[in-house]
């Protein structure tokens, strides 16, 4: 009994020693790291970083691409990309803002855009689990479809009247609480939810099984197939709910929103630890990559560097994570 | 009673008979090595026996009574456990989540159902106490040894309670230490009784801890014999065609 305590206490406190290099060695904690760096450098630097008004801009902007990054980062995990999350945003928004401006109100308009999004997710995931064919091609095909369904939706026309319930519809998206912006207030609540969902329940289990030897999973009895359309679902779900906040946010719809957006999703889940080759990611890593880009983004703003740059800094990004992951895993089988 | 019995079990696909007229029978706590070159049937007969093929004919007996399986999950049912030769496995996840994957313990917590971490991590150290294995539950198996592996895909057998398990080349890729460990475990799983059909290549493996020696040459038994009655000079005879029959 005395060894087999003893033995137990050895085995306990080398993992509690390890706790504390496990975090320093975690790619999450540097990039927080990097973020909090990279506030700081601007609050001195530009006596505009820290103002009220720019401060409650970031962090709306930053829930957008945040709360997406959350349903990608649950689907890189399992293995796949999901391409079309910046086009479902606009299908979302756009069936949101037909539907109220129509006259029809609030709670037929927002359940009905957060359906059409999980319809978009049903669709991709129907095509990937059960078609068996690549996530990279079908999500592709979606960002097309999902875009051009929105153009067809509006006419291709802006959208700024939203009926009887226009007034609840801006505050929802636009409105804060407690002086906090609400998409602000939705992202920790869906990052709470999401990571309670990876770590503590048998969906986020076994989705992080399937991203990990999606071979094993079948052979262990994982319905794998439910399973991957349950994950594009979730995606779509979270574009779909940033859609109907950023209506209300901007105060009209035109067809270009959330165009490009996917990058910066991608990014931000890839910056927050999430392996491309599936089975690694967590929703705190989500937030904190969705931070950086966010602040890095708002730097380039406020240093008066050329918006043109944007889309080189994010994507260089990308390659980065991916080229640390390389390295990392190289040099731990090396 | 026989744990396994196969009665006349053929299996063609189209013209090909990957297995002709296969009777077999494997007692409980029997290690039996099943044994032939490349592509004379073993995996075809292990993934009949697993449930992943029905049998062109032929019949199969568990515990004395029949049986048909139409997928691998009445395989399992049935109390038979694959070991395969990847694993299958996640690196990704600890020992204790690959031990449990697909059937976790869950406890309620309000209206929700979350893992019980706790408790699948002390089972977990129990199976691999008894497997006399130095696996811990909570390290990643992407850390781990091939030996270390290997415990983790046989504590997930065990905790199905199986009366049959099948191990498809678990000594083909691991280090001379590690086949050691493998062969231990394999002599605790028949020492509790349950009977074991080893799939190799490796004769010195396979006399080390089977009691019997089947070998399979295209499609066909050829042998059926103890281990001890044997050697590996007849066995390869057996294997190539040199020797027709034993």
């Amino acid at each position: 009994m005395s060894t087999a305590n003893s033995l137990a206490d050895v085995i306990d406190q080398s993992e509690h020693r390890g706790l504390r290099s496990r975090l320093i060695s975690h790619q999450t904690f540097w990039v927080f790291m990097a973020a909090i760096l990279a506030c700081l450098a601007l609050s001195v630097l530009t006596d505009t970083f820290a103002t009220e008004r720019n401060l409650f801009n970031v962090s709306r902007n930053f829930a957008f691409v945040g709360i997406i990054a959350l349903g990608m980062t649950a689907v890189i995990a399992s293995g796949g990309i999901d391409l079309s999350v910046g086009s479902t945003v606009v299908l979302s928004s756009m069936t949101v803002a037909v539907l109220m401006s129509a006259g029809m109100p609030f709670w037929i308009g927002v359940p009905a855009a957060l359906a059409v999004a999980i319809l978009v997710g049903v669709v991709n995931g129907v095509l990937i689990a059960y078609a068996g064919m690549p996530s990279f091609v079908v999500t592709l095909g979606m960002l097309s479809v999902a875009r051009s369904l929105a153009m067809v939706l509006s006419n291709n026309k802006m959208i700024y009247q939203f009926g009887p319930d226009h007034a609840l519809l801006l505050a929802l998206g636009g409105g804060s609480t407690m002086g906090l912006p609400n998409p602000l207030i939705a992202l920790v609540v869906l990052a709470a939810i999401t990571g309670f969902l990876f770590r503590w329940t048998r969906w986020g289990q076994h989705l992080f099984a399937m991203g990990g030897n999606e071979n094993a999973a079948k052979l262990t009895g994982i319905p794998v197939r439910q399973l991957k359309v349950s994950v594009y679902v979730f995606s779509a779900l979270t574009a779909g709910i940033t859609g109907v906040l950023e209506v209300g946010w901007l105060g009209g719809v035109t067809t270009n929103l959330g165009q490009g957006m996917e990058l910066s999703v991608i990014a931000a889940a890839v910056i927050g630890g999430a392996n491309l080759a599936g089975g690694i990611g967590t929703a705190f890593g989500a937030l904190v990559g969705a931070l950086l880009i966010e602040v890095i983004r708002n730097s380039l703003i406020l240093l008066g560097i050329s918006t043109f740059w944007q889309g080189a800094f994010v994507g260089s990004f990308i390659v980065i994570a991916v080229a640390f992951d390389r390295f990392r895993s190289i040099r731990q089988s090396g | 009673m026989s744990a396994l019995r196969l009665e006349g079990v053929s299996k063609h696909f189209g013209a090909i008979h990957a297995l002709s007229d296969v009777s077999l029978s494997v007692e409980p706590g029997e290690v039996i090595g099943l044994m032939g070159d490349n592509g004379a049937g073993k995996s075809t007969l292990v993934k009949v026996i697993a449930g992943n093929f029905a049998p062109s004919s032929g019949e199969i007996f568990i515990s004395g009574s029949k049986a048909e399986f139409h997928r691998p999950l009445d395989a399992q049912r049935a109390g038979i456990e694959v070991v395969y030769q990847d694993l299958a496995i996640c690196d990704n996840l600890s020992a204790a989540a690959n031990v449990f994957l697909g059937r976790e313990l869950t406890k309620q917590l309000g209206p929700l159902r979350i893992l019980d971490y706790a408790q699948m991590r002390m089972k977990a150290g129990e199976l691999f106490a008894r497997l006399k294995s130095e696996t811990r539950p909570r390290d990643l198996v992407r850390r781990m040894s091939g030996g270390q592996r290997q415990a983790v895909a046989i504590a997930r057998a065990l905790l199905s309670d199986a009366k049959i398990i099948l191990m498809d080349e678990p000594t083909a890729a691991i280090s001379v230490r590690q086949v050691a460990e493998v062969l231990n475990l394999i002599r605790y799983l028949s020492d509790h009784g349950i009977a074991v059909v080893l799939v190799s290549h490796r004769m010195p493996d396979v006399f080390q801890v089977a009691d019997k020696i089947a070998v399979l040459r295209r499609g066909r038994l050829v042998a059926h014999k103890k281990s001890g009655d044997s050697s590996p000079e007849e066995i390869t005879g057996l294997i190539t065609g040199a020797i027709e029959f034993a």
